[in-house]
């Protein structure tokens, strides 16, 4: 079957290649080196950022997304509102990357609209390095697109949510407290938690975004294999960004599985 | 009790529109920055509109900026070279499994959706040295790239056919078809994929956004498609390539809030929110 043989040479093969060159050497023979390149200075920094980065994202755009997906969710179906909001951040969620880099770095370069209005204000935002920074500017344009796919993803759930159950707990004398205490939060948890995980792989792969935000250093995991293609590597050293990659991947693997367990209890509620 | 509802009413649109208020003014205050910056005079005194009206210009943006040209063109021809693979590839084999060999269908499942566990950055790592074969074989034209852009929508394509073949009962419609003495071939086009019509379309519009939109493996191959064109313009013309970051932005936003009110409102939703829906209402 065509399949098999499309899948085979464009995803298996890329995968082997990657989890087998990762322990070989320059002259393909096995070694564990590969690894011991992992836990060098650099590339321990990168990955720790980047899961720094991804979690700190993946946390605020979850629990800002969360509260976007409520508040949408409580617009009528089919309202401009609703529509309005969900193409909106279908975009910002998928086209991100390189427009999203210069929509920031048009904002708050030397003459942008955000430097200028903040400093009417009396906020001087510095010369505008911060921007570049990995924890300051990259994780407020990462922001940018966590919450709308926080949206995207979170929203059936919320809609999930019946109105019959509120009346339920209202007429069981509860409050609106008691509501999202007992009802509505045990519901939606693991899908709320599943979706964090989900913003947690996204900003973990994301590259686009970085690349054309950071030009100098490579402070994160995907940028620093992407490095290892442009610049000139040390020979033997080659191997070190399937070895990286590998690691992301083993990264990616242990947070999917622990999403598919989490959605295989969240989809129980959603049988609309 | 009305008074009640009322007051919980009033209340829950006051926090929604709170919400939405401060949301929107953070999504859209960099979109403003992008404007205010492409019609900032020269030495950002003034306003000036000039940008824009290089950027509608097709004939000076084409012999001015052939770079953006070439990009531009390249995605346009990866957009309809992907979907088409996709389908051709995807279609037929989900149909037969479906059919034939359901024992196979959890393998499929499973191919299909391990790209989601292989960032787009690894996916790179491991197939240079298939591309270095393609390139041998085919020739290093942009646009086969489009054979790699396939796996990347794999998870998601084959969520939205798998719930449009959910839909169906393939397997009477293939029966009677055949009965009635129809080819496979005429199976698969004149009875299969024009019940899968909304499927079908999906699964082609959220390859082609995710064509257009994609960086990662154009720009480590060294191939210039619409992004990678207006990420190296960024470095030499920011003021160009920020319109047209602005501009494919609005484009994408017009599509899909168009298409939300097209087709059964569903289209204007994520890929991710398809692979939500585990469960689909089977007709």
């Amino acid at each position: 079957m065509p399949f098999f043989a499309y899948t085979t040479v464009f995803l298996l093969i890329p995968t082997l290649v990657v989890v087998i060159g990762a322990f070989l050497d320059g002259d393909n023979r096995f070694t564990l080196g590969n690894l011991d390149g992992l836990t060098s200075p650099s590339v321990v920094r990168g990955l720790v950022q980047s899961l720094v980065l991804s979690a700190v994202t993946a946390v605020g755009g979850a629990v800002l997304g969360g509260l976007l997906a409520y508040a949408v969710s409580t617009a009528r179906d089919g309202s401009v509102t609703k529509r309005f909001v969900t193409s909106l951040c279908g975009v910002l969620a998928q086209f991100g990357g390189v427009a999203l880099a210069f929509a920031f770095i048009a904002s708050f370069g030397g003459t942008g609209l955000l430097t200028l209005l903040l400093g009417k204000v009396g906020i001087s935002t510095g010369t505008g390095f911060w921007l570049y920074e990995w924890d300051r500017g990259l994780m407020l344009v990462y922001l940018y697109f966590q919450i709308p796919l926080m949206l995207i993803v979170f929203l059936p759930a919320v809609e999930g949510l019946r109105p019959q159950w509120r009346e339920a707990t209202e007429t069981l004398g509860g409050t609106t407290w008691t509501y999202w205490r007992r009802v509505a939060a045990p519901i939606l948890l693991p899908s709320f938690v599943g979706a964090m995980l989900l913003l947690f792989t996204n900003a973990f792969s994301a590259y686009a975004t970085a690349k054309a935000l950071v030009s100098q250093g490579s402070p994160l995991i995907p940028l620093q294999i992407g490095g290892t293609f442009t610049s000139e590597v040390l020979l033997g050293q080659e191997n070190l960004g399937k070895a990286m990659a590998l690691e992301m991947v083993v990264v990616v693997a242990v947070v999917m599985a622990l999403y598919a367990w989490l959605d295989k209890r969240a989809s129980r509620w959603m049988q609309r | 009790m009305t008074g009640q509802r009322a007051r919980f009413r009033r209340r829950q649109r006051l926090l929604r529109w709170v919400v939405l208020t401060v949301v929107l003014v953070f999504f859209v205050l960099p979109l403003l920055g992008m404007l205010d910056f492409t019609t900032q005079g020269p030495g950002g005194q003034g306003r000036t509109l000039e940008t824009w009206r290089t950027l509608a210009n097709v004939d000076t943006i084409s012999t001015d900026y052939p770079a953006l040209r070439e990009g531009f063109l390249a995605s346009v021809g990866l957009a309809v070279i992907t979907p088409v693979v996709m389908l051709l590839v995807l279609v037929p084999t989900m149909t037969w499994v479906r059919l034939r060999l359901p024992g196979l269908s959890r393998t499929v499942e499973f191919i299909c959706l391990l790209p989601l566990t292989v960032p787009a950055i690894v996916l790179v790592v491991g197939l240079t040295p298939v591309y270095a074969w393609v390139y041998y074989l085919l020739g290093s034209s942009t646009l086969w790239l489009s054979l790699a852009y396939v796996v990347l929508v794999l998870p998601y394509a084959y969520r939205s056919l798998d719930a449009g073949l959910r839909a169906i009962d393939v397997r009477t419609l293939s029966e009677a078809a055949r009965s009635l003495g129809a080819s496979w071939f005429t199976v698969m086009w004149r009875v299969v994929l024009p019940n899968l019509r909304t499927a079908v379309l999906s699964a082609s519009f959220l390859s082609v956004a995710l064509v257009l939109g994609e960086f990662t493996i154009a720009n480590l191959f060294s191939k210039k498609n619409l992004q990678v064109a207006m990420y190296e313009l960024g470095k030499s013309d920011a003021k160009i390539s920020v319109a047209v970051g602005l501009a494919s932005l609005v484009f994408a936003f017009v599509v899909l809030f168009a298409m939300s009110f097209v087709g059964s409102g569903r289209a204007g939703t994520s890929p991710l929110a398809r692979l939500r829906r585990r469960k689909e209402p089977s007709a």
